[in-house]
């Protein structure tokens, strides 16, 4: 299983996936910390069957929500995630993945939606906390 | 009497955000504002009080795109201040990072951002679905221009190996001759992507601009040149600020450019090869005739073919630069500061990135000013799109394709918005 998080360190919970892809190091899992450029995303994901991604999110949620969506089942919303360079980020990455059947076979994207997208660095305490849970459920599977 | 607006309120498929407004009363255009509200980032400011040495790292950051030409033209003038020259195999591999940079950036722009528009796709993502070999040859094409960049600098975004006086490490002859394959490859996927650029569609818009790049006697521009112009300017990099001015507009935070004895310019992929055609490799000349692509190129929907003539040649150039290196004795020259002002200024895949820094006898800034690319151009695509909105109403062009066309319009610059936001002193005035 590869596991990427993804974010900006220096956007506060922007770091929401970076956090939990630290926590998952030294774990069973293969882990990578990734900007969410999305050609490299697309270069990273490919040749491994199973793959999860996990990204901040913002979306006007409550902070410290956590979402889960299966990229075999669920279009990803554009608008969904912070937006990076030149706007082809996690969800062009993943649609475009879709387009050219470049999708691996299992595509788990953990969201977490965020509070403070300001610069500066440390998470808010329910995006935080939800670091902490979205790392355990990945480490059950 | 009747007014109609046309009005993008975030512009998709540019880096950073910015929107536009046209207005128009009765058939005539009556304003046009290419609005920039990424906010300003006052690198300038903060630069003053840090050691020459941090200069180009800390320049990187202002661009995930074009890092590499904010690196050189920071060294460029920290070497000029110490009256240092580097030359040989360390002037080579600073050649083949810029290659690395444009094959990237040009890919990246051409194919996932642009070719939509002309193509009559939404985004890249539905143009895919029918065209997904010319995707994929694009994402292929842009690895390889990121695999020079962590080669040669570390990291294809923000690359940390690059120094005043050269790079802190050079590779092996044996490191930069792994990339060969991937690069013949390229050089084939450009030829492929030349010949399907110049076969789109392109609006019927000639204009008469006044092109503004770098000319050096030997080679298409990197780092060094001339500015020159098709209009008369040929000056030394050094006294731009007596030939350019920039002036602050109320909605936009990027400043404008403008030459001060005429008015807006255009700098970037056409500017560079209309002026430099004959600097180009025989190979890629015979290419851009056969696509009846010779200079001069007056229609800026054209430039999207151009980028892909730079490319090729991106690919060509770092290919030769590979199979000629040998690694250089030292990965720098030893840069002592000195007190003094000095300038640089090298040609990023949008155009022509300024910098003029002010040092202390310790190396010091104590003044910077940075001019990118994108802010050059604003005036020159506000009138781009007042004379194209114009073109549109006399031929009845129906206004959503009119409105989409001006975005596709803007396009053609390849605009790096938060770039462009440097600005010092925020000066609104109540109009």
């Amino acid at each position: 299983m590869l596991c990427i998080g993804v974010g900006n360190a220096y956007r506060r919970d922007d770091a929401a996936g970076l956090e939990v892809a630290a926590l998952l190091q030294g774990t069973h899992l293969t882990v990578r910390q990734l900007s969410g450029e999305g050609a490299q995303l697309m270069l990273a994901w490919r040749d491994a069957p199973h793959v999860i991604i996990i990204d901040a999110v913002s979306s006007s949620g409550v902070p410290g929500t956590i979402y889960r969506l299966d990229a075999a089942v669920d279009p990803l919303p554009a608008y969904f995630f912070r937006c990076s360079s030149h706007a082809f980020g996690v969800a062009e990455a993943v649609e475009m993945g879709r387009a050219l059947d470049e999708l691996p076979a299992e595509l788990i994207i953990y969201g977490i939606e965020g509070a403070d997208f300001r610069e500066g660095v440390g998470l808010s305490p329910p995006v935080a906390a939800a670091v902490a849970e979205v790392a355990v459920r990945i480490q059950r599977l | 009497m009747s007014r109609k607006t046309i009005k993008v309120d975030y512009l998709a498929r540019v880096e950073g955000e910015g929107g536009l407004s046209i207005k128009m009363k009765d058939d005539r255009v009556v304003d046009v504002q290419l609005r920039i509200f990424e906010p300003p980032r006052f690198f300038e400011a903060f630069l003053q009080g840090r050691s020459f040495m941090e200069v180009p790292d800390i320049t990187a950051r202002i661009c995930g795109i074009c890092p590499v030409a904010y690196q050189m033209s920071s060294c460029h003038a920290m070497e000029s201040i110490a009256g240092v020259q580097v030359d040989g195999m360390l002037r080579e591999l600073r050649r083949l990072l810029y290659c690395g940079e444009w094959i990237e950036s040009h890919a990246l722009h051409t194919f996932m951002l642009h070719a939509p528009d002309f193509l009559g796709y939404p985004d890249a993502i539905q143009m895919a679905k029918d065209h997904p070999d010319l995707v994929k040859l694009a994402l292929r094409l842009k690895k390889h221009g990121n695999d020079i960049m962590v080669r040669l600098a570390g990291r294809e975004i923000h690359p940390i190996n690059v120094r005043v006086g050269g790079f802190y490490r050079v590779p092996t002859r044996q490191e930069l001759l792994s990339l060969v394959d991937d690069l013949k490859w390229s050089r084939d996927a450009a030829r492929e992507a030349v010949e399907a650029l110049a076969g789109l569609p392109f609006p019927e818009f000639e204009q008469d601009y006044e092109y503004v790049a770098l000319r050096h006697p030997d080679e298409y521009p990197f780092n060094e040149g001339r500015l020159v112009s098709n209009k008369g300017l040929d000056i030394d990099i050094a006294d731009y600020d007596q030939h350019f001015v920039e002036v602050h507009v109320a909605y936009s935070s990027a400043l404008h450019s403008r030459l001060k004895k005429r008015d807006n310019y255009h700098v970037g992929p056409l500017a560079r090869y209309n002026l430099n055609f004959d600097r180009l490799p025989s190979s890629v000349k015979k290419i851009a005739k056969a696509h009846k692509l010779e200079p001069p190129v007056n229609n800026p929907f054209r430039s999207i073919a151009v980028r892909g003539l730079e490319t090729l040649f991106a690919v060509e150039e770092a290919l030769r630069i590979i199979e000629s290196y040998e690694p250089p004795p030292l990965p720098y020259v030893e840069v002592v500061p000195r007190a003094g002002t000095g300038h640089g200024c090298t040609e990023a895949p949008r155009g022509i990135l300024y910098h003029r820094y002010t040092l202390d006898d310790n190396g010091i800034v104590l003044d910077a000013r940075i001019v990118p690319p994108t802010s050059q151009n604003q005036k020159t695509i506000e009138n781009d799109l007042w004379r194209f909105v114009e073109q549109g109403i006399a031929t009845n062009m129906e206004h959503d394709l009119l409105a989409h066309t001006c975005e596709q319009a803007i396009r053609n610059y390849d605009p790096c918005i938060s770039c462009s936001t440097h600005f010092l002193k925020l000066d609104f005035e109540q109009v």
